[in-house]
């Protein structure tokens, strides 16, 4: 279907060979130097034949896997189940408060996964705080967004009348699931069911805060081994080894999403209708109870235990946010107010790397035209590697001269650009993709030659995205935990490094220090999706006809 | 085959009020035109006397018996949708044979009994196409085919000829007026065309009226 069809409307935006190489040049060097050298190296250090016998003989290299896969497995199973009720609920009723919830499971998506660790371990009493259980309803409640809005969003456009009909014929509401609403939104739950276990599978945050000697999936143990044991070789492996499960749970959701992709045309979306009758009421009424309870808990008791203490309630974590010793004389070496400006300045520099490498990548892709792709697919790599791989092939890529770049302060910055890069170029290729190509053919009868309309008309399209990038962007940086685990150097902790150093301490000061940094971020980084969901809006607004 | 009786039935959305007061009814196996123009809640009312809809007074009887607080699936209440609703995810027999499937009637019986169906509907032959290939007409049939398969006491029609282009609309209400006279069941079908009403039923209500 493409063919002939995309040389008609993609043809005037091309751009002379010239253009897109000098355009590439950055995003290509950046990506070859940083990205596909660590993991070449990554390589090379993990297949000497003497790690692999080893990493794969070690008991605990078993178990770790065995955990990773059966705790991911049920996550998923379970986020799914809970998932399904919402999902329909959200996207077949109009009821007050429906707007909020949905809204308040996506600020939970986006907490930092340290965060979102933290926030279960407030929560939970500290018989549990350190179990399985902990960990699988952490990333239960963190990933309910995904089920609610990619299975809603199909559900929605399955007609209600076509669930009355099968009522008809004589179906019991049970056998309506299962006959005909099931089937049909099958592939976003296979879609939703892809996302949670690649999440969850190399879960990394809420392990490290959550977790206990016997719950460490396969990336706390890369982490592990790579810099509290020293055996650099078998955490190349086991990198390796999860690398290829997640391309084969990649490959395999691919293929049955395209087997299952027929049926369904795109039916008018079912308009959202208030409940009626008793029975509607409550069941609208019970699943946005338990979501909004589901939804909140975790972020009430972050903020509450920032409060607590064992004498009662008080501000002294907050209060003592910017105090390194503890009790006169006696420090620990974390101190919250520079792990605060730690972070700012990681993350301003990240943004500023990702926004310009991406901002001009997605110039290059938009106008190379089809070979465009192949940077486009490029830059994503890193988003399909999971972060600690990535912090572990720079640290053992950039550790000789000239390139021993481990103090540098700029390496950090780098890596988490590395993740945002992806989010600012898929923010602004869309845009400029949609750019009318007659517009530039109008330009070009008015006399501008092809890189002077270019400039003229594209390139302006391309502000309002970088904007929403740069807020996703800092958002990431901010919250970014697996790659930092390797990368940052002690006494430049950034902000989840100094949570998870707290919260791992006793001392009901330094806890609730941890739980008001805790907050701090969780704030911060629902400020900043909330306002690029401002913005999308506005977007989307605006282009209407 | 029953008798249908609604009672002073009353609808309304929010604000808007849909169905005031609305009375009728059907005696046993008579076939009745709804008459109505568009918006007068046409579809609303057989969607309450189906059980799909709650209304928020009034009750609807079928063999004497009120079906207020009998659901959908156990009213015998058969539906044609104006938009078919047939199944994409299903074969042609699949759908057809959907209502024997939730009557517990066996694999091999119920694929019989819904290429028997298909046959009356002339659509033998048409077991295996998948539903989605096929054209206006025959996924009228069916739709059809499949509401009838259940053999419902009561059987509504939703706009059933709307949207067919001229041809196939006459030749499709004189062969729905002789599947309904076969069928011997008590019919209500919702239309705007008063021809239409004539040609295929015997008496004709306006729910303006009602």
């Amino acid at each position: 279907m493409d063919g002939a069809d995309d040389r008609v409307t993609r043809l005037p935006s091309r751009q002379p060979g010239w253009l897109v190489l000098v355009l590439a040049a950055g995003p290509v060097a950046g990506l070859a130097v940083f990205y596909f050298w660590p993991f070449l190296t990554l390589i090379a250090e993990a297949v000497t034949g003497e790690t692999v016998a080893d990493a794969l003989t070690r008991r605990t290299t078993w178990n770790v896997a065995w955990f990773t896969m059966w705790q991911a497995t049920i996550s998923t199973a379970l986020t799914i189940l809970v998932g399904l009720a919402p999902a329909y609920v959200f996207a077949r009723y109009r009821f007050p408060g429906r707007q909020l919830l949905v809204g308040l499971l996506t600020a939970l998506f986006v907490l930092p996964t340290v965060v979102m660790g933290a926030a279960f371990l407030a929560l939970l009493p500290s018989s549990l705080d350190r179990t399985v259980w902990a960990v699988i309803g952490a990333h239960v409640a963190f990933n309910l967004a995904v089920v609610v809005r990619l299975v809603g969003a199909l559900w929605e456009h399955l007609p209600t009348d076509m669930e009355s009909a099968a009522a008809t014929l004589g179906a019991s509401p049970r056998r309506v699931f299962t006959e005909i609403s099931l089937p049909l939104i099958r592939p976003a739950i296979t879609a939703a069911a892809a996302i949670v276990f690649l999440f969850t599978f190399t879960s990394f945050g809420v392990i490290r805060v959550l977790g206990a000697p016997g719950t460490r999936t396969i990336e706390v143990e890369i982490w592990r081994r790579a810099t509290q044991l020293g055996r650099v070789g078998e955490a190349a492996v086991l990198a390796l080894l999860q690398l290829v499960v997640l391309a084969v749970i990649v490959l395999w959701s691919t293929l049955s999403q395209r087997r299952h992709s027929r049926a369904l045309g795109l039916e008018p979306l079912t308009l959202r209708r208030a409940p009626r009758g008793r029975g509607e009421r409550r069941l609208v009424l019970a699943v946005a109870a338990a979501t909004a309870v589901v939804a909140a808990v975790p972020l009430v008791a972050l903020a509450a235990r920032s409060f607590s203490t064992p004498t009662g309630w008080s501000t002294a974590g907050w209060t003592n946010l910017g105090r390194t010793d503890i009790r006169p004389g006696i420090r620990i070496g974390i101190d919250p107010i520079e792990a605060l400006g730690n972070s700012l300045r990681t993350a301003l520099w990240a943004t500023l790397i990702a926004v310009v490498i991406g901002g001009v990548a997605s110039l290059a892709i938009a106008a190379a035209g089809r070979s465009g792709r192949f940077l486009d697919v490029g830059l994503m790599l890193p988003l399909a590697t999971s972060a600690v791989t990535i912090g572990f092939g720079m640290l053992i890529t950039f550790d000789t001269s000239p390139t021993d770049w481990r103090a540098s302060w700029w390496l950090l910055p780098v890596g988490h650009a590395l993740v945002a890069v992806p989010f600012v170029v898929r923010s602004a290729v869309g845009v400029l993709r949609s750019v009318d190509p007659a517009m530039i053919g109008a330009a070009a009868t008015l006399g501008a030659s092809p890189v002077r309309a270019w400039r003229e008309i594209v390139v302006p399209y391309l502000w309002q995205p970088l904007a929403v990038g740069a807020a996703l962007a800092a958002a990431i940086s901010l919250g970014e935990f697996g790659a930092t685990s390797l990368l940052s150097r002690s006494g430049s902790e950034t902000l989840p490094i100094a949570i998870e150093q707290l919260l791992g301490r006793t001392g009901s000061i330094l806890q609730a220090q941890g739980y008001a940094l805790a907050t701090l971020l969780a704030v911060a980084t629902m400020l900043l999706v909330a306002l690029v969901d401002k913005a999308q809006l506005f977007r989307q607004g605006q282009r209407q006809p | 085959m029953s008798s249908l009786e609604v009672r002073s039935l009353t609808v309304s959305f929010d604000d808007n009020v849909v169905l005031k007061d609305v009375s009728l009814a059907l005696g046993e196996g008579e076939v009745v035109a709804l008459l109505g123009p568009s918006g007068s809640g046409k579809s609303t009312l057989l969607r309450v006397i189906a059980g799909i809809l709650a209304p928020d007074s009034g009750t609807v009887h079928i063999g004497r018996r009120d079906m207020s607080s009998v659901p959908t699936h156990r009213r015998g209440v058969g539906m044609v949708f104006q938009d078919d609703q047939l199944f994409p995810h299903r074969s042609t027999v699949d759908n057809v044979a959907f209502g024997l499937k939730m009557s517990g009637v066996g694999r091999a019986e119920r694929r019989a009994r819904a290429a028997t169906l298909l046959a009356r509907v002339g659509l033998a032959g048409f077991a295996d196409r998948r539903v989605t290939d096929l054209s206006g007409g025959e996924a009228k049939r069916v739709a059809l085919a499949r509401t009838l398969a259940t053999e419902p006491n009561i059987l509504l029609l939703d706009e059933p000829l709307t949207g067919l282009d001229r041809e196939l609309h006459d030749r499709l209400a004189g062969e729905l007026t002789d599947i309904l006279s076969a069928a011997e069941v008590t019919t209500l079908l919702v239309t705007h065309d008063p021809d239409e009403a004539r040609t295929i039923t015997s008496r004709s209500l306006n729910i303006l009226d009602l």
